[in-house]
């Protein structure tokens, strides 16, 4: 029996001392000391609304990538066919998204059919019909396998694009994951100005150079008639006056000469003469190459730069620009020119962002979060402690060691885990205090019973504590059942509150019919067997 | 020597009183209901209806008649302004609905902007802002649902299972449960009918298959949720996911309670103390009402110490998690229990009841 109880207090005071190294490097400023180094890299993880940071989930809209990517393959079919002596016109994304097209010369089906199934393997031909001037109107539509791949392109490069950007932008430990449905989930712990983050972190960033049509008259430009291969964007006008200027409509060519992806580099520089900022660009080779021939073609005439659909400026090509860089004025300020030059530099998103949910906590609110948190904490602890060495005496003491422990395990358990601790998980918390005294009362009340039948004291104990750990084990398991299906369909703040309550609730198990046990042995093992017990 | 709260030999009469008890659950479900009906439905907040909140602390005293006045003329849709804490604090929450192409950012400007004008010389803060589009807000309600259709089915089987020692008529239970649900996808139900239908399929087939105990667990898990939605209804709190989550926990809760007691039936029973089945329930809940009355009371304690202190963010959790412990609490020993009275045959009730385990066997 003593043999016994003395390997259980050994692995009581083993299951301490490791609760207590999973704890240490959690106390503040304990890193820096020399015993900081020694101990493991276990910390309890404080959720945003405990720390303050942003929660966004941002929805991907994929069909736009995906129909993207089918105009760009109607170019491609369209500069393949010639290559072969085939003429293919109109290509254009229907809803789907499908592709139309014709072909110029029935008798070339044959021919235009092979080269779709050789260059072409991700299309299906949905239709073809005849039409006049023989010419065969074709439907092509993607495998469905080729849409799931370009879907997941799509998300892995919108992931990479956020988390580049976020990099760039600064913030220390973010959580970047992609969700079902199409969504990036982002976190940004600790962050001062959420609506600068959102707006780096949302905006497509889709840079394109496009030549300006000064030659449409003003009133056909506001009836909306600009003639075949161009469209209406907005100039913007910005004075450093007022920023909220009138924009202007402005007429471009809808191919553009040149887009982003050339992009080496973007920097925030100022400009001399007026104390403004703007965004200085390098392209690669290949860009500087286009950029020198479209310039060295259009001499005179003006180039816009358009960032999603918007034209920020379009200076007037004075002359050839060769070595590769150039510049988006348009009166910015520091932070708008800084925050510009990081999203061209991360890259364009493959598709345009939403954001569907934002939860954002100031650093204030989740400090007064903690606080209030650890005040209730403490003063259900202490009321239930105070309660309980009352009403159940040394019993009641030994229930109060073993509440304080099972506090001790269920932290050291989510530091173990790297489990976040949430505000709702302080909540957890106390709710665990409430349980892990319940497990005592139950037994506590068994032995009462027991003890009013006329069983001695040790007996009274012993049977006590077996009859109420089946109960206990009953009990305790619908709330572990629901503690997990709180954590599978919760979102982080619930999902920190099934956490440590789960945690909370083993815990309690293993302190209420475990460690209290071992208080009692040795309690009674130290008294004459018929004294009486205080209980 | 030492205290008791509930004295020893307590012998409360509570299948006697089962009537009045019945009685008063079904008034307090009904105020529940009516106040919900009149009041078109549960107040979602945010999470499940979508919209904007900012919480918004001004450093100097601003009235909160001012702050209205001020937003009133910005024609955002769905404006409520709301005081937190107390006066000399000046903090508040306000509420918006979400527009089709609005931006939270949009909105948060636009409240600026009337703030700035009208209130000129209080500086503020906005110390929380959240977003939820209709998208997802649509999710979380079908999440939440989804919780509570699989909390009903898991806690069903298991008490079946454990209480009855009858896992086959659970596993049936669980297939036909299955088998229901799959049904109503599979011609498209909304998700508020598939939960209902896993209601109502639990509660027939536990009703034919005389699973009696997990038919009162259920009963009195429907009971606690409904009686404290309603509460939560006349009182004019918002749903939200941690009021989901707060019910969930209390049906955790509420059902440790009723095991407690049903676990001291199955002792009893075991017994064979000759007494029926009336007497056996009686003697047990009397029991554990020492120890009922006694955790409940702590865990009341400990959650009222959240409800005071723990700050605005958990202040609805925790008068959720109040109002559970005590309908919890009272559910168990007035519901949980003389349910099983109830659905017994009156021919049964005066014979002396046998052990559960060797009913199984039968």
């Amino acid at each position: 029996m003593f043999r016994n109880l003395r390997w259980r207090i050994i692995v009581s005071l083993v299951v301490l001392a490791v609760a207590v190294i999973l704890l240490l490097p959690s106390a503040p400023g304990i890193k820096k000391t020399t015993l900081g180094k020694l101990l493991p890299d276990t910390a309890i993880n404080l959720g945003l609304d405990l720390k303050g940071g942003i929660h966004l989930t941002l929805g991907v809209d994929v069909d736009k990538a995906i129909e993207n990517n089918m105009a760009g393959i109607g170019q491609d079919i369209r500069a393949v066919a010639r290559e072969k002596n085939l003429a293919v016109i109109k290509p254009n994304v229907m809803s789907g998204p499908r592709l139309e097209a014709q072909l110029v010369g029935a008798a070339n089906q044959e021919a235009f059919e092979t080269l779709l199934k050789k260059d072409f393997r991700n299309l299906k031909i949905d239709s073809k019909e005849n039409q006049a001037e023989d010419r065969v109107r074709y439907v092509l539509s993607m495998t469905p396998e080729f849409k799931k791949e370009l879907a997941k392109l799509t998300l892995d490069q919108a992931v990479k694009t956020i988390r580049n950007r976020i990099d760039q932008f600064g913030v220390a430990e973010p959580d970047i994951r992609r969700q079902e449905g199409n969504r990036i989930q982002v976190q940004l712990p600790g962050l001062s100005d959420p609506e600068r983050a959102i707006a780096v972190i949302g905006k497509t960033a889709h840079l394109e150079f496009k030549l300006v049509d000064d030659t449409v008259d003003p009133a056909a430009i506001r009836q909306g008639l600009v003639g075949p291969g161009r469209e209406i964007i907005p100039l913007m006008q910005r004075s450093t006056g007022s920023n909220a200027g009138k924009d202007v409509p402005l007429v471009v060519m809808k191919d553009a000469v040149m887009t982003g992806e050339h992009i080496t580099d973007a920097r925030a520089q100022i400009e001399q003469n007026n104390n403004q900022f703007s965004v200085g660009l390098t392209f690669n080779a290949r860009g500087a190459r286009i950029f020198e021939r479209v310039t060295e073609e259009n001499i005179k005439k003006r180039l816009a730069i358009v960032l999603d659909g918007k034209c920020y400026s379009a200076p007037v090509i004075q002359d050839k620009i060769a070595g590769g860089k150039a510049q988006i004025t348009g009166s910015f300020t520091q932070d708008e020119a800084r925050d510009l030059a990081i999203v061209l530099r991360a890259g364009a998103l493959p598709a345009p962002v939403s954001i569907l949910e934002q939860r954002t906590v100031g650093p204030t609110l989740g400090q007064e979060s903690i606080d209030a948190g650890m005040t209730a904490t403490l003063i259900a602890a202490v009321a239930i402690v105070l309660f309980m060495a009352v009403y159940y005496g040394v019993a009641g003491l030994f229930a109060n060691a073993v509440l304080m422990l099972n506090i001790v395990l269920t932290l050291a358990g989510l530091a173990l885990f790297g489990a976040t601790l949430t505000l709702p998980g302080i909540a957890g918390i106390i709710l665990t205090i409430a349980m892990a005294v319940d497990a005592n009362v139950l037994i506590y009340e068994r032995i009462r019973e027991e003890l009013r039948l006329g069983l001695k004291a040790a007996e009274a104990v012993h049977k006590g504590y077996d009859r109420a750990m089946l109960a206990i084990l009953d009990s305790n398991t619908t709330n572990v059942l629901v503690a997990i299906i709180l954590y599978q369909f919760g979102t982080g703040p619930i999902r920190g509150f099934a956490v440590t309550l789960v945690l909370g609730i083993l815990m309690s198990m293993f302190t209420a019919i475990f460690i209290s046990r071992i208080m009692f042995d040795i309690y009674l093992s130290k008294r004459p067997a018929d004294a009486a017990v205080s209980i | 020597m030492s205290f008791h709260l509930i004295k020893p030999n307590t012998k409360i009469d509570f299948i006697g009183l089962r009537y009045y008890a019945f009685a008063l659950s079904a008034l307090m479900i009904l105020a529940g209901m009516t106040s919900m009906v009149l009041k078109g439905g549960p107040r979602y907040g945010i999470d499940f209806a979508g919209g904007v909140i900012l919480q918004t602390k001004f450093e100097t005293p601003v009235k909160i008649d001012d702050l209205k006045k001020s937003l009133e003329a910005t024609n955002l849709p769905g404006l409520v302004v709301q005081q937190l804490g107390k006066d000399k604090d000046s903090e508040y929450l306000i509420r918006t609905s979400l527009m089709e192409n609005v931006t939270s950012a949009q909105v948060q400007k636009t409240v600026s902007d009337a703030m700035t004008k009208d209130l000129a010389g209080s500086k503020y803060t906005f110390k929380r802002i959240e977003m939820v589009g209709p998208k997802v807000g649509e999710d979380l309600r079908g999440k939440a649902l989804e919780a509570l259709y699989y909390a009903i089915l898991l806690i069903a089987i298991y008490i079946s299972g454990r209480f009855e020692h009858r896992w086959m008529a659970a596993c049936i239970m669980a297939a036909g449960l299955f088998a229901g649900i799959t049904a109503l996808q599979y011609f498209n139900a909304p998700q508020v009918w598939l939960v209902l239908g896993a209601l109502v399929i639990t509660l027939a087939l536990c009703f034919f298959l005389k699973l009696n105990y997990a038919l009162g667990a259920i009963v009195a898990l429907i009971h606690d949720v409904l009686v404290t939605a309603g509460i939560f209804s006349i009182l004019n709190k918002e749903f939200d996911l941690t009021i989901i989550a707060a019910l969930l926990t209390l049906i955790g809760y509420s059902l440790n309670d009723t095991i407690i007691v049903y676990d001291r039936i199955r002792e009893v029973r075991g017994m064979r103390t000759g007494e029926t089945l009336p007497q056996v329930i009686n003697h047990s809940v009397n029991n554990t009402l020492s120890r009922t009355v006694l955790t409940s009371g702590l865990a009341f304690l400990a959650v009222f110490s959240l409800f005071i202190f723990g700050g605005d963010v958990i202040h609805d959790f925790a008068l959720a998690m109040l109002i559970g412990i005590v309908v919890g609490t009272y559910s168990s020993i007035y519901v949980a229990a003389p349910i099983i009275v109830s659905l017994t045959p009156p021919e049964h009730l005066a014979a002396p009841v046998a052990p559960l385990k060797a009913k199984a066997k039968a």
